[in-house]
């Protein structure tokens, strides 16, 4: 449904006008760890997404000051509402007040669906590797969650690099077992106790124990910052992946 | 692209303060221009494949190294760092430049 | 105007007379760049002055840095609306090293390592405005403000004080630079808000 919803909204704006911005109302704040919150939106007119595109969210101060930044969507396309998850960055201007300030029913705004190449439709025939480095797992978790929307039968693997098993995301979501998705954890900087694995940045080892082997030629989608998908896309090529089927999301050294 | 900050003030550009200085965290890629392009654009050009004008390799729009911490928004050929798209924005206006690429080819979907 | 999200401020404003219109002041120094950071070694470093009759005008590192020097302390306003006061900068006065070349130019293309370049009128140049700066605070510029040297035009909008700076170009007309062919404001003046064409 999503996928003719999203070409079609492009007559629905007009011609030669872009995308508007739309009003969106918060519903509801789940956290997801101690600095990261999903936000659940209501957004009216919301033409619907693929798994992976992107938001630009805008706030306006009383003065008639705005700040504007990207937030992958986490929600499964469909849904009624449209979900964000997003981390609070210390020092930060929109983020801290997404996170801590903005009360259920308050108004943002909204401009997206965006961005048509980091996306995954059901359907296809290649198993799909999802690398994530932090917060660059909310997309992955769009794809995962269009998969079971659609009980969609696509193997996938996760792999989640995160600093400490405190600062995951999706947590019960990721471990309550979907049929045909294996997930796996790397720690970076602090590993659970009698964790096998020393803490530390992705290596070509935790590739090569964990994901599809480049012969099963799966689909591979790295997000995170710039520096770890610099490394992990370096890693996938490395083992013999074709770069065409590495596609990556970076974003850099957040202002929040 | 969770939690990124590619325009702050309503513009096209970002003055993100950095953490590091490393070079591979001075840019983002070709999806941090999917909204800005939207906005003129109504079908997704970061899934479009650019030939860059100087080193003639063809990569989507999404993979070039975006450079989003500065007036506007500077894309450059992941492979030569020639700089093949740029975007500013004022309030009335949007600029882009595109003599950096040679031919953009547009995946048109028919649902 | 957007629709306004209660109770959001951004970041604190104030007006105060040191803040060109729009502006806002910032304690850190923000990095902007259009590229990968050039790292240029100063055994390797140049800097030419080129006139609208070919005539050329070199500077290695020695030379410019056996030349006097100020140490000017300036506000930078970017026109990303970041504003810094009181920066303090070791550097040659474009007076100094413009002294010895004949030209009728009215205007100037500065060039970067890099690729950069950016326009100006000559006589912005001139009369104590504009350094080839080579200390911040102290101490060498950081690569990524611009250093091993940087032009500093600070009555101009930032993007014209020109990081990795290595060669000027007189010009008899104007021509727009990196940012002045997308948009910017040909001449930039931060009080005037110049901050686009048409401003």
């Amino acid at each position: 449904m999503a996928r003719t919803a999203v070409p079609g909204r492009l007559g629905q704006e007009g011609a030669g006008t872009g995308l508007r911005w739309r009003v969106a109302t918060l519903v509801e704040r789940r956290a997801e760890n101690a600095t990261a919150s999903t936000l659940v939106l209501d957004v009216a007119g919301w033409p619907g997404h693929l798994a992976g595109q992107h938001v630009d969210v805008r706030l306006t101060a009383e003065d008639g000051y705005s700040a504007q930044r990207s937030y992958s969507l986490a929600s499964a396309p469909g849904g009624q509402y449209v979900e964000i998850t997003v981390q609070r960055v210390a020092d930060g201007e929109v983020s801290p007040y997404l996170v801590d300030q903005l009360a259920v029913g308050d108004p943002v705004e909204l401009r997206g669906p965006v961005g048509g190449w980091f996306v995954w439709q059901p359907g296809g025939t290649r198993p799909v590797l999802l690398i994530g480095g932090g917060s660059g797992v909310v997309p992955l978790m769009a794809m995962i969650r269009a998969r079971r929307e659609t009980a969609d039968s696509t193997p996938f693997r996760l792999l989640h690099s995160v600093r400490s098993p405190a600062e995951g995301y999706y947590a019960a979501e990721l471990t309550s077992g979907d049929p045909g998705l294996a997930t796996d954890f790397l720690y970076t900087r602090t590993s659970p106790d009698g964790w096998p694995r020393r803490p530390g940045r992705i290596r070509q080892e935790d590739i090569t124990a964990f994901a599809w082997p480049p012969q099963t030629e799966p689909m591979c989608y790295v997000c995170g910052p710039t520096g770890f998908v610099e490394t992990t896309a370096n890693l996938l090529v490395d083992l013999g992946h074709d770069p065409d089927r590495i596609r990556t999301e970076r974003f850099g050294p957040s202002g929040g | 692209m969770a939690d990124m900050n590619h325009h702050p003030d309503g513009h096209p550009a970002s003055h993100g303060h950095g953490h590091g200085h490393e070079d591979s965290d001075e840019y983002e890629d070709g999806n941090a221009m999917a909204g800005p392009l939207s906005e003129i654009f109504a079908v997704d050009l970061t899934s479009a494949h650019g030939r860059c004008a100087n080193c003639g390799i063809t990569e989507p729009v999404a993979r070039l190294r975006v450079y989003t911490r500065a007036p506007g928004l500077v894309g450059r050929c992941p492979h030569c760092a020639h700089v093949t798209l740029r975007m500013t924005r004022s309030p009335d206006n949007a600029w882009l430049d595109m003599s950096g690429t040679t031919t953009l080819r547009i995946p048109l979907t028919t649902t | 105007m957007g629709v306004v999200s209660p109770g959001f401020h951004g970041r604190p404003r104030e007006s105060s007379r040191r803040l060109p219109p729009g502006q806002y002041e910032t304690h850190d120094f923000p990095v902007l760049s259009a590229g990968p950071t050039p790292r240029i070694d100063r055994e390797d470093w140049e800097f030419t002055v080129t006139t609208e009759t070919g005539d050329r005008h070199s500077w290695n590192w020695a030379e410019l840095t056996s030349l006097p020097s100020e140490s000017p302390t300036l506000d930078l306003h970017c026109v990303t609306k970041w504003s810094k006061f009181d920066t303090s900068w070791q550097g040659v006065s474009l007076d100094v090293l413009l002294t010895g070349v004949e030209t009728a130019a009215d205007f100037v293309m500065v060039s970067s390592y890099g690729g950069y370049t950016t326009n100006l009128p000559l006589e912005d140049l001139l009369d104590g405005q504009a350094w080839i700066a080579y200390g911040y605070e102290g101490d060498d510029i950081p690569p990524e403000h611009g250093g091993p040297a940087r032009l500093l035009v600070p009555h101009l909008y930032f993007w014209k004080s020109a990081k990795w700076v290595h060669g000027m170009r007189l010009l008899t007309g104007d021509e727009p630079g990196f940012w002045e062919s997308l948009g910017y404001h040909d001449y930039g003046d931060p009080w005037r808000e110049q901050r686009y064409q048409g401003d």
